[in-house]
């Protein structure tokens, strides 16, 4: 079979043989480029209703798959193996270890929503791409990424308090990754802002380091928000066939690194 | 633009948000002032909370409905009043979201009420206020006409592009009053902010990237992407031709500063390009300080390029 696009083609599954005659043709290299035929036996049929379980991922089955998402996505432009159209087919087949192989880059969707502009299936893929980094970390396929580290240090933050801090959050999420806080960059940044002094914007910063801002009389609302995202979590967890204790979150907590 | 709309605007409930206290500061002063000087009446929405911003959505979209739904029930049923202003694209957006949420998913509204109830709170209900962005304000409020009325000095031709970021026009759905003909704002090519600024004078660049993604949802996380994706959008300012790019977001705003310095530092790309809000070069225009607008605020040196062009 002539191959075209061989990009599509994993290496592995490509086979050249250096010296070969078939016949009394010389068809070394090149011309004797095979595919290794794929055969998928383990599909996951319950995957599609997993991924609608989670938030964002309702309207996965709406898809036809014209592609106008990967077409418009921001993060495709800068690497082409981040395809939110193929993901969704994956999902809606059940190729769930076909799916395992891109599990690292799927967190990294920037929510700019063009996507969700431009499908004409209302999918909302930019949902189903945080219901898919969802289900991969709580399935314990990958470890927390660093956005979900950030999402949680920012919304622990507005439960707390009803507001957030800027420094707080830029500290709290640089100690949970391990990073330093002395980044060239954010010196730098710190040099170019203080050539002007602004004082006000200092004063400012200085106050809300000492006295976080916060909403008034807030207890009440702080506590029906943890109560509903505890249930909102177990429910989730519940529909994924996972006990109320996540394991991923067990192994987290314990450093073992997940399989 | 109809009169009712503009007397409508004169008095409007002002949702800062947390950005605008802290790294957006310049961003909340400049909007302040420029009011004032427009005659516009901010009233600033009591004991509000965070919107949600692009995180909350991602532990549980319901979170951020109930948070976003949370400042326009103050502002309707504590206030009385029923136009809210929210200056970042990301406030701005997630209550615009909340609105649409609550008038078409029963279960949102429901979870929102329950919430509310249990907080002790008059929960919201939709088509209580309108939520406007600080640009529709001024350009309603005021308008093009008004505003070349009020210009004391102007932008001399300054060139600038006009950067809206992902916020303020997606997903089409939430935003109604867009695409609703003559005079309303375009999702696929806004130009609000590029009508408010020729009017105080400026020179629109041709600018493709307006709705760009500055990757500002992964500034920390995915830093990396994050640079690559502002230095896209700050060469293409600078191939345009312009001098600034104005913002009109707190995220987008820090982002590119931000992000124009890591690229230098971590790509070694420079860029020359300015970064600044366009309620600061409105200010600057209508005859305001530098000071005023908190221009010294910006890490770019805005400050030094507008005294050299005679500007500022």
């Amino acid at each position: 079979m002539p191959i075209h696009e061989k990009s599509l083609i994993r290496p592995e599954n490509l086979k050249t043989h250096e010296k070969l005659v078939v016949d009394g043709v010389d068809v070394s290299g090149h011309w004797s480029t095979f595919i290794h035929s794929r055969v998928v036996t383990d599909y996951n049929e319950a995957l599609q209703e997993e991924i609608a379980a989670l938030p964002g991922g309702e309207n996965i089955h709406r898809c036809w798959q014209c592609g106008s998402c990967t077409n418009a996505c921001t993060v495709n432009a800068v690497n082409p193996d981040f395809n939110p159209r193929y993901w969704i087919y994956l999902v809606r087949m059940g190729m769930e270890s076909e799916l395992l192989r891109d599990k690292d880059i799927i967190w990294q969707c920037v929510s700019c929503n063009k996507c969700t502009y431009a499908c004409p299936r209302d999918v909302v893929p930019e949902g189903v791409m945080k219901a898919l980094s969802h289900w991969l970390e709580l399935k314990g396929h990958t470890r927390k990424s660093p956005s979900m580290i950030f999402d949680e240090v920012f919304t622990e933050q507005v439960i707390e308090r009803g507001r957030i801090e800027e420094g707080r959050i830029i500290q709290s999420f640089f100690r949970r990754t391990g990073q330093a806080l002395g980044q060239d960059w954010l010196i730098e940044m710190g040099r170019r802002l203080l050539r002007r002094l602004p004082l006000a914007m200092l004063t400012r910063l200085g106050l809300s380091s000492v006295h976080a801002p916060r909403t008034h009389g807030w207890a009440r609302s702080r506590a029906a928000l943890r109560e509903y995202v505890a249930e909102e979590h177990a429910r989730q967890r519940r529909a994924l066939g996972l006990n109320e204790l996540i394991e991923g979150a067990q192994r987290d907590a314990a450093g073992i690194p997940h399989a | 633009m109809s009169d009712s709309k503009a007397d409508k605007y004169r008095k409007v409930a002002y949702y800062p948000g947390c950005a605008l206290e802290g790294t957006g500061h310049a961003y909340d002063r400049s909007t302040r002032q420029v009011g004032k000087a427009l005659g516009l009446d901010l009233v600033e929405v009591r004991n509000w909370n965070c919107c949600g911003a692009m995180e909350a959505k991602n532990i549980d979209p319901k979170v951020q409905t109930y948070l976003s739904s949370r400042v326009m029930s103050i502002a309707a049923n504590e206030m009385g009043m029923d136009v809210v202003m929210a200056p970042c694209n990301g406030c701005y957006h997630n209550l615009k979201k909340a609105e649409y949420d609550l008038a078409h998913d029963a279960d949102s509204a429901q979870v929102v009420g329950r919430l509310a109830q249990k907080a002790g709170e008059t929960a919201y209900r939709a088509g209580q206020v309108e939520t406007i962005h600080a640009l529709e304000w001024i350009k309603s409020a005021i308008g093009e006409q008004g505003l070349r009325e009020r210009i004391r000095g102007g932008l001399k031709g300054l060139r600038v592009a006009n950067y809206y970021g992902c916020m303020y026009t997606r997903p089409r759905h939430i935003f109604p009053e867009k695409n609703a003909g003559p005079g309303s704002e375009s999702t696929a090519k806004p130009h609000f902010m590029d009508d408010l600024l020729a009017a105080a004078g400026a020179e629109n660049v041709e600018f493709a990237l307006k709705t760009a993604c500055c990757g500002g949802a992964h500034t920390l996380s995915d830093s990396d992407m994050s640079t690559r994706l502002v230095l896209n959008i700050l060469q293409a300012a600078e191939a345009a031709g312009a001098e600034v790019i104005a913002t009109e977001c707190p995220t987008c705003h820090s982002g590119l500063e931000m992000h124009q310095v890591r690229a230098e530092k971590r790509f070694g790309k420079k860029t020359e390009v300015k970064i600044v809000y366009f309620t600061q070069l409105l200010g600057i225009a209508l005859g305001l300080s530098p000071r005023k607008v908190g221009l010294h605020e910006n890490v770019s040196d805005v400050f030094a390029a507008l005294k050299s062009r005679g500007v500022a």
